[in-house]
């Protein structure tokens, strides 16, 4: 543990600072807590109440039980979005991590002007992801024979590179910091032992950016499941085959169900199912990278 | 001080979540407007009617293409909810129906001149009433259409249409324009296909089969007509049919008011973009029936109907209610009112309606006059509009592309309704 971080938390223990915290917790946390009840909290507990009812504005329901669940696991368009989320969720998260694995390394070497590389490396995941959407689909389809949204699998490599494009930089940033924390005593010592550069890689830089790797993971995979803006600009769904849409994800599905008559109720139990799935691939893959981490 | 801060802090927090209802007996007027442009209209219209009676009356308008989002989040608001609003189809009538107050034998409809525009639920009593209709079809620039040697007059039926236009589009290189402007499927064009085109074999199955409210199935006996029409559009266009999703409506409009293009499926709402905005002039543009090759289309007028109906809201007090009924009337008999809708709205089905000098209402009502047959807007029926939709686009787009055969929008097109249907009821 580093001298400041250990002179901290001795000052936070001692009683002079600890009385007039605890004192005033209420005004720290009330305003948060309260934020986070209104914006959080409330519409979360509101949002499986309505999952288990048929509406058209939220005053005014009728119970009808879980009819909704039912409606959702019959409907084939939202298996198929579920099959396509995954696939998506899947290949991103591991083109994403790579890439920005392999730029994080190259961009703690010593090269001239790495500072700069950082920068613009960093820069796409600072746009919206409307507008990048829409200047890629321009991009990509002026450069493909047919458009994205009438080749499915033109669709899914389109929104790889959008996906990529926009999440490497942030990625790298974390897995740079990561990289530098790796103690050079041990790089050294390996060296001494005679590992040669992969090795040193594979046994020393890995294990000691692993606590990098978890945060990583989880965040690229939770946004390829989250994926909206991206999705809804680059096809919205398009190629519809036989009625359901090739290249629609999960949240795209919800919102063209809830904009559907007599739909929102089912919109609604879509929404609670997506919300149980993205929770629980959450919490197995933590757990899963966590195991990994090795303790400084 | 601290303390103090904290204290503005949090009252700040738990005022902006009090709101300020306040009940007025007297009986309010809140319209939730589903045109943008018609918005500074209606406001200073509200004014005048405040002015003269006294009565409040409150104009919102959702930004373009939010409406069913703001309609959903204002009519939550109980003591607050718009007690004037839109429906604009069968759909909407399924949606909103339980909301809409049931409006036969009011003085406002008894000032009617048609019902044909009025929308009715399961029960058979109208909930909304069509205050203005619109019309479609080729908006033609006959000043080209002259350069390339011929007239409206010459465009008869769908062989004359595609003599016509497949003549201009060989000799487009020497001519300077095309035939038709682009067939965009991007969302702000596609609607022009999906919706409007969509219209012309639904309104001949159902006019065979006597259909007369939303059915469950279509058969698509007139899908046919349907793909000479849309085979025409892309043949005969400067447009590469390969890449339609990257093409506008503002392309479409760009190569017509720019002279690019001779024919434009479009609207009468169009009017004031291309004579106002655009310098276009009026005595150039006419609006002539789309032909699809369908039997005796040769007597058909355009396309008309409307997606703009009022309904008032049967869950708001009976003072607001009146209010609001008071204020329609109003509106469509009060000179002032009727001035602005003719100005906003074109000819309006009322019996005070003032004449409008939009030319394609007039090209409507000529046609009419001779005997022809108006093409009603059957797609008002269609289930779950934006899914079937987006169905149809994709096809076509598919289709256009050469990535599938005209299968994929017939499947889209009889196939989809039923799913479409079937979902939502």
């Amino acid at each position: 543990m580093s001298r400041s971080k250990k002179m901290a938390d001795g000052a936070l223990t001692s009683p002079l600072i600890r009385k007039p915290i605890q004192r005033m917790f209420a005004v720290f946390l009330l305003p948060t807590f309260v934020c986070f009840c209104i914006g959080f909290l409330w519409p979360f507990i509101q949002g499986i109440y309505l999952s288990v009812h048929s509406f058209t504005t939220t005053t005014n329901v009728k119970y009808v039980g879980f009819q909704n669940y039912a409606k959702a696991f019959a409907d084939q368009g939202f298996r198929q979005a579920f099959g396509y989320t995954a696939l998506v969720a899947a290949v991103s998260l591991v083109l994403i991590n790579v890439l920005a694995f392999f730029v994080a390394y190259a961009l703690t070497q010593e090269i001239r002007g790495r500072n700069l590389y950082r920068s613009v490396f960093f820069i796409p995941n600072l746009i919206g992801g409307i507008v990048l959407g829409y200047i890629w689909k321009t991009i990509i389809d002026s450069l493909l024979p047919v458009s994205m949204s009438i080749q499915a699998n033109y669709g899914f490599w389109g929104l790889m590179v959008v996906m990529c494009w926009q999440q490497v930089g942030y990625m790298m940033i974390i897995y740079i910091a990561g990289l530098q924390a790796v103690p050079m005593d041990m790089i050294e010592a390996a060296r001494i032992d005679g590992a040669n550069g992969w090795k040193t890689l594979w046994n020393i830089t890995l294990p000691n950016v692993m606590p990098s790797i978890t945060i990583c993971t989880f965040l690229s995979l939770t946004n390829g499941f989250k994926l909206y803006d991206q999705n809804l600009v680059l096809t919205n769904g398009a190629p519809v085959r036989r009625g359901i849409g090739q290249t629609e994800m999960l949240a795209l599905n919800i919102a063209k169900t809830f904009s559907t008559a007599n739909q929102r109720g089912v919109a609604q139990a879509k929404a609670v199912l997506f919300f149980i799935l993205v929770t629980a691939i959450s919490l197995i893959q933590l757990r899963a990278t966590r195991s990994k981490e090795v303790q400084q | 001080m601290k303390k103090l801060v904290c204290l503005a802090l949090a009252l700040c927090m738990v005022l902006s979540l009090a709101s300020f209802a306040s009940a007025d007996a007297a009986g309010k007027v809140y319209y939730l407007n589903f045109k943008p442009e018609a918005d500074q209209a209606w406001q200073d219209l509200a004014k005048t009617y405040t002015a003269q009676t006294g009565v409040e009356v409150k104009v919102v308008t959702a930004a373009s293409g939010t409406y069913q989002q703001t309609l959903t989040s204002e009519m939550d608001k109980k003591d607050a909810a718009p007690t004037l609003f839109q429906i604009g189809n069968a759909e909407g009538v399924v949606t909103w129906g339980e909301y809409a107050l049931p409006l036969d034998g009011t003085e406002l409809m008894n000032e009617m001149t048609t019902e044909d525009f009025n929308l009715k639920n399961a029960d058979g009593q109208t909930v909304a009433v069509g205050y203005c209709y619109e019309a479609y079809g080729l908006i033609t620039n006959k000043a080209l259409l002259e350069k390339a040697g011929y007239t409206v007059a010459d465009i008869k039926d769908f062989e004359s249409l595609k003599k016509v236009a497949d003549d201009i589009h060989a000799r487009s290189a020497e001519l300077g324009f095309d035939a038709f402007t682009s067939a965009g499927l991007d969302g702000s064009s596609s609607w022009r296909f999906s919706g409007h085109l969509t219209n012309m074999p639904l309104f001949y199955e159902f006019r065979d089969d006597g259909i007369t409210e939303q059915p469950a199935t279509v058969k698509g006996s007139y899908l046919n007509a349907y793909k000479n029409i849309w085979d025409l559009y892309i043949a005969d266009s400067a447009a590469d049919a390969k890449k339609l999703s990257g093409y506008t409506g503002a392309d479409a409009e760009k190569d017509f008011y720019d002279g690019k293009a001779v024919f434009f499926q479009n609207g009468t709402w169009e009017y004031s973009a291309l004579v106002g905005e655009h310098g276009m002039k009026a005595e150039d543009l006419a609006m002539i029936p789309i032909y699809c090759g369908v039997e005796g289309e040769e007597n058909a007028a355009l396309c008309a109907g409307t997606e703009n109906c009022w309904a008032v809201n049967g869950k708001a007090s009976e003072a607001d209610q009146k209010a609001t009924l008071d204020f329609l009337k109003w509106v469509v008999t009060s000179d002032e009112g009727t001035a602005m809708m003719a100005k906003e709205f074109g000819p309006i089905p009322f019996k005070a309606a003032k004449a409008s000098e939009n030319v394609f209402f007039n090209d409507s009502t000529a046609l009419l006059n001779e005997g022809k047959y108006v093409v009603t807007w059957a797609f008002n029926y269609t289930p779950d509009v934006d899914n079937w939709r987006a169905g149809i686009v994709s096809a076509l787009e598919q289709y256009s592309a050469g990535a599938a055969d005209w299968g994929e929008v017939e499947y889209a097109f009889v196939d989809g309704w039923a799913t479409c249907y079937t979902n939502t009821h």
